[in-house]
């Protein structure tokens, strides 16, 4: 699977706030589709995404399959300290994938 | 392009204001559960999506927050439905104190011109909502799956 | 001043609207704002994330044999590629796009498998090349052994097809501009490829989207590697001469 894009800055003043954006590689098949034979195809999404600042909980979603393919996302956090970024998300497989960055603040 | 939004605008006209409609069962359940019945008042988010969609398979979607309400009215949750989808969940988002702006951008997938409504959950147990009628137009060219 | 303004600007729309009927028009002029949008940033268009994949599987070592980037350096270095695809391998004495190109370095040079025009690694491979191009024109060679490829293309490309019994010239010549239930027909031009379309929900090929149109007016589709599909890419490639390399383009 492809590594995602992740858009957030390297740095930033104490008290701003930032977004971060992030473009995820998958499928998100909705489970509404048929193939060539008329079989159903099972759905297969990413249903969870959280995203913490300096071990902390900033963000969290719950995905539906109303989310396009290759989901792409952009919240909002504000600069508090120095720390690092750590989004995961988690498929109906069970698969988690994450992602970190640190961001300088000062 | 001019085209395409007088088609738009005639069939917008055709449709009733949003408040003269009832909202589906299905998704004044899902939000009853949410607000225990609580009122939903207009405004304090917006949702912002396009009112003609020209394809369903990716329409972008936001919602923001205009004027942050006071700490203790924060926004700690957004949810997102499309009355006319198979599941009219679209997602749930939670925020932390340290999120910096309550709200969110994506990109959803519409099966149909419908209703779309964004509730919002706050610390001091108010809801708020906001709700656009859009349009979806889908591409025409056959293709294989 | 206001009476002066009217036949100024009457005469601005009609110097607009004679060189816009002669001048080729992209598909992404006929895309709606949303999809202009899509395409327009880097960190939205999901192109990018078969670029990014690209750009390390250039760098990647396969089992038999060096990297794409032990022997061509940089991927920067292919700037201008894409651009004059498909051409002619005098050595191989065949027309070739960039997939074929890219599956004879891998069996010639990697010990490698030849990779399906629609394989994620191949259209990762092809957007990373490709956008090394972007905002360059499309201008392939149409002389010497290129020109009898053209010409097999442009004959295709007006030779009615399926059950509809359209040609592609009776929609993208005749018709481009009108609409097509939803849709607007685009002038068919090829200068985005690999392209991410919504209706795909992923990023496909040329031949990809030839095959559409072809089931579109009910024909029999050519299979990517058919020298048929070879000739309508090359032709498409000429006939849209001096468009500027939009990939990875994206397409409702
Ligand atoms: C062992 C060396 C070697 C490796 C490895 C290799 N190539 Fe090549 N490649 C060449 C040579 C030599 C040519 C010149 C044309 C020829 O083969 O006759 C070439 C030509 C090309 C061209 C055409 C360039 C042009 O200007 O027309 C492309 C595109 C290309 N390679 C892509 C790739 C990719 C992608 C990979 C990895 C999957 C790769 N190559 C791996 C040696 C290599
Ligand atoms: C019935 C009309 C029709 C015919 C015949 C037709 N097409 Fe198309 N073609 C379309 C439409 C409509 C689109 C755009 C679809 C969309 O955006 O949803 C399109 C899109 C394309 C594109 C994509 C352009 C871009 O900007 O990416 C290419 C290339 C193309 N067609 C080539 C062909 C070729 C080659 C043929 C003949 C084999 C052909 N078409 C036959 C209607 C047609």
């Amino acid at each position: 699977m492809a590594r995602p894009l992740v858009s957030i800055p390297k740095s930033v003043r104490r008290g701003d706030i930032f977004d971060i954006r992030i473009l995820i590689a998958h499928p998100m098949e909705s489970g509404q589709r048929r193939d060539d034979s008329g079989r159903a195809i099972p759905r297969e999404i990413i249903n969870r995404f959280i995203c913490t600042y300096g071990g902390e909980e900033v963000f969290r979603a719950e995905f539906f399959p109303a989310i396009a393919a290759n989901p792409f996302l952009t919240f909002s956090v504000r600069a508090v300290e120095t720390g690092m970024i750590v989004m995961t998300w988690t498929d109906d497989l069970g698969a988690s994938q994450f992602e970190s960055a640190e961001i300088i603040v000062t | 392009m001019r085209r395409r939004m007088l088609i738009a605008g005639a069939a917008l006209l055709a449709l009733p204001p949003a408040s003269a409609r009832a909202t589906k069962p299905e998704v004044a359940a899902a939000i009853r559960a949410l607000t225990g019945g609580a009122p939903l008042r207009q405004g304090r988010i917006k949702l912002d999506i396009p009112l003609l969609v020209e394809n369903g398979n990716a329409v972008a979607l936001s919602v923001t927050v205009p004027e942050a309400p006071p700490e203790a009215a924060r926004i700690r949750s957004i949810h997102i439905f499309a009355e006319s989808n198979p599941n009219p969940n679209v997602i749930n988002a939670f925020f932390g104190p340290r999120s910096g702006r309550p709200g969110l951008s994506t990109r959803i997938r519409l099966a149909t011109s419908q209703t779309m409504i964004a509730v919002a959950a706050c610390a001091d147990g108010s809801f708020w909502t906001d709700s656009v009628e859009l349009l979806v137009t889908l591409a025409a060219c056959l293709d294989e799956v | 001043m206001r009476a002066a303004a009217l036949p100024v600007l009457v005469l601005v729309l009609l110097l607009h609207a004679l060189p816009a009927a002669a001048q080729k028009r992209s598909g992404y002029q006929d895309a709606g704002p949303q999809v202009r949008a899509m395409q327009d940033d880097d960190a939205a268009n999901p192109g990018f994330l078969w670029v990014e994949q690209g750009r390390a599987a250039w760098q990647a070592s396969p089992p038999g044999g060096p990297a794409c980037a032990a022997c061509h350096g940089e991927i920067a270095a292919m700037r201008g590629v894409a651009a004059r695809y498909p051409a002619f391998d005098p050595a191989r004495g065949v027309a070739l796009d960039l997939t074929r190109r890219i599956n004879i370095c891998r069996t010639e040079r990697q010990s490698a498998r030849p990779l399906a025009s629609e394989a994620n690694e191949m259209l990762a491979l092809t957007a990373a090349i490709g956008v090394e191009s972007r905002g360059m024109s499309h201008r392939i060679a149409t002389d010497g052994a290129m020109a009898a490829v053209i010409a097999r293309g442009a004959a295709l490309f007006n030779t009615r097809l399926g059950q509809l019994n359209l040609s592609c010239a009776q929609c993208h010549e005749e018709r481009a501009g009108a609409r097509l239930g939803g849709a607007v027909i685009p002038e068919g031009h090829a200068n985005a490829y690999p392209e991410y379309r919504l209706e795909w929900q992923t990023l496909g090929s040329l031949p990809r989207r030839i095959r559409a149109c072809l089931t579109g007016v009910r024909a029999e589709p050519w299979p990517a590697e058919a020298p048929e599909m070879l000739a309508l890419e090359a032709y498409l490639a000429a006939r849209g001469e001096g468009l500027a390399i939009e990939t990875p383009g994206v397409r409702p």
